[in-house]
């Protein structure tokens, strides 16, 4: 098959590999018909995360249809059409027994600080991703879901992550009716949680960034004040001044490890790898939080430590609280808002490319050139 | 004026705000949020078993010691192999999640696994394996080669350290291999 290939830091190309094949029982093969390029993929690309082994496939968000099963499969069969999670779960450990879907104990071999994602390092459990024409897909009965014939793939495929992670955001910061919500970070997961925290009551949406082209389209799709950070000596200030010097009651950090906004921070965590990711983001979020507030992290860090501003956390007594979403909890949800004409996650694509032109495609992601906020890619066979 | 029990910032009303955005409040009360509570046991996952049956381990399979045994599904991606294999099986077998070294030597491991890698592909694929995969020479072969400091560029701030970023294990693979070499000669 053909497939997308990490040749090591900036470097990826599109290669032949051996088809996947069933290793367990509940597995299935997918024939992917769509993937996308995550922001968090770009940790992966700039060669942040450990363990990120030369060969390894990304992606971890993509739609297809299945092509194999194993013996104890039940819910899918071949030829059904599936949108797939981006977090693998086995359906009955600890975790996945009481709803935490993306924190399952029984797929990831490498790590207990993490659950498994497909294409997303060994550190993530070492499974190759779905910028491929095919991929495993473990634990089959758990995880995919048939594709409603009426709901558009595009609406699908941002279903498997960015979307429903931005949803689940939004509730993690616990928006209540009237809040103030400041969203840092204008892409694709930072717009739908921005999007979402209207759906929770929301009285003023904020989303700060530095990418204008980014910030246009906050306004356009998720009704968002914005801020370009670069534009103002102090963010932080500003954003004091604009809640009456209170503060933001929700601040969602959908930034993660290469924040900028500070060039020591950047170069230490995001170039050095010195922390496990630069917490600009993180330290804007708590510093920008009323007292008493809520913070939503929804950026990929890396595991090892960051300099974050703790004392000021503790301080302000602020709620911070921290997951990768589980997804299939949020699609029952999203599909009704989806119908109800209430929200078009496919509004958020920029760009769609064969997948042949993943290279390009990165670098564009990476720029963010070309008014690049989010890029979706179709295999040759698809 | 001192700071007051009220608002200084009241939100609009809620016919207004339900005017203006399609769904607003549509999830307004959190008892009724998807993710409300965090742990709940009535998620229907679709297992069908108890106990998940146990993928078979076909080569030894590295894996955190903070894990009680190996986890029953595992990824077979990309095997331990190699000088980089080592490092990282060293960082499993030796140390917890808890610790730096793990994790920094996981990093280790990355950066060798990248060069040799590089290196392997010089033979059949020319210098160009070193730089290839990037999406720059196809950018320079369709003539939509940007420069570096388009202002358009999110990244202008840091763009420049890209390169060092890149050469640096070359870099450094070149110094290490000219002290050893002189060493060599010196002893001589």
């Amino acid at each position: 098959m053909r497939a997308m290939v990490y040749r090591g830091p900036y470097r990826v190309a599109v290669e032949d590999k051996p088809d996947p094949v069933i290793e367990h029982p509940n597995d299935a093969i997918v024939r992917v018909e769509l993937a996308a390029i995550c922001g968090s993929d770009l940790h992966l690309y700039h060669g942040l995360l450990p363990d990120t082994r030369i060969g390894h496939t990304f992606g971890h968000e993509f739609i297809g249809r299945v092509e194999q099963v194993g013996s104890s499969v039940q819910n899918v069969k071949p030829g059904d059409r599936v949108m797939v999670p981006f977090h693998i779960s086995c359906g009955t450990c600890f975790f996945c027994s009481r709803g935490l879907l993306s924190n399952c104990h029984n797929v990831n071999a490498n790590a207990t600080a993490a659950g498994a994602i497909y294409g997303y390092s060994h550190t993530a459990g070492g499974y190759d991703g779905g910028q491929a024409e095919l991929v495993r897909v473990p634990f089959a009965d758990v995880g995919p879901m048939i594709i409603p014939d009426w709901l558009h793939d595009e609406d699908a495929l941002m279903l498997t992550d960015a979307f429903a992670t931005g949803y689940f955001g939004a509730q993690l910061g616990d928006v209540a009716e009237g809040d103030t919500v400041v969203v840092l970070g204008a892409g694709p997961v930072g717009l739908a949680a921005a999007r979402s925290a209207w759906l929770l009551g929301a009285g003023r949406v904020i989303v700060v960034d530095h990418v204008d082209h980014r910030l246009r389209k906050a306004a356009e799709f998720a009704y968002a004040e914005t801020y370009n950070f670069t534009q103002y000596p102090d963010i932080v200030a500003l954003l004091k001044e604009t809640t009456g010097h209170l503060g933001a009651d929700v601040v969602i950090d959908a930034v993660g490890a290469e924040a900028d906004g500070s060039l020591l921070q950047h170069i230490t965590g995001a170039k050095l790898k010195l922390q496990g990711g630069s917490p600009v983001a993180l330290n804007w979020a708590i510093d920008a939080a009323r007292k008493g507030g809520n913070i939503s992290v929804l950026g990929a860090y890396g595991p090892i430590f960051s300099a974050v501003k703790f004392g000021d956390a503790v301080n302000k007594g602020l709620t911070i609280r921290a997951n990768q979403a589980p997804v299939r909890r949020q699609w029952p949800r999203l599909l009704e808002h989806i119908r109800a004409g209430h929200i078009s996650p496919r509004d958020m694509i920029s760009h769609r490319i064969p997948l042949e032109d993943i290279a390009e495609g990165y670098h564009l992601m990476s720029t963010k050139l070309d008014d690049c906020t989010k890029v979706v890619l179709t295999p040759p066979a698809a | 004026m001192p700071y007051t029990a009220d608002r200084p910032d009241p939100a609009p009303s809620a016919e207004e705000l339900r005017r203006r955005i399609p769904g607003w409040g549509a999830d307004l009360d959190p008892a009724d949020r998807p993710s409300y509570p965090k742990e709940r046991d009535d998620v229907v996952t679709g297992a069908h078993w108890v106990l998940p049956e146990r993928q078979q381990e076909r080569e030894p399979r590295e894996r955190s010691i903070e894990h009680g045994m190996l986890t029953p599904v595992f990824g077979t991606a990309q095997p331990l192999h190699g000088p980089a294999g080592a490092i990282r099986r060293y960082a499993y077998e030796r140390y917890s999640e808890a610790r730096a070294a793990h994790w920094l030597l996981l990093m280790l491991g990355d950066r060798v696994d990248s060069a040799l890698s590089g290196l392997q592909a010089v033979p059949s694929r020319g210098p160009a394996a070193l730089v290839g995969g990037t999406g720059l020479i196809k950018q320079l072969r369709s003539g939509r080669m940007l420069q570096p400091r388009d202002p358009r560029r999110a990244d202008n701030a840091h763009v420049w350290m890209d390169p060092l970023v890149l050469a640096a294990p070359w870099l450094a693979g070149a110094w290490i291999t000219w002290r050893v070499v002189r060493g060599v000669r010196r002893r001589r």
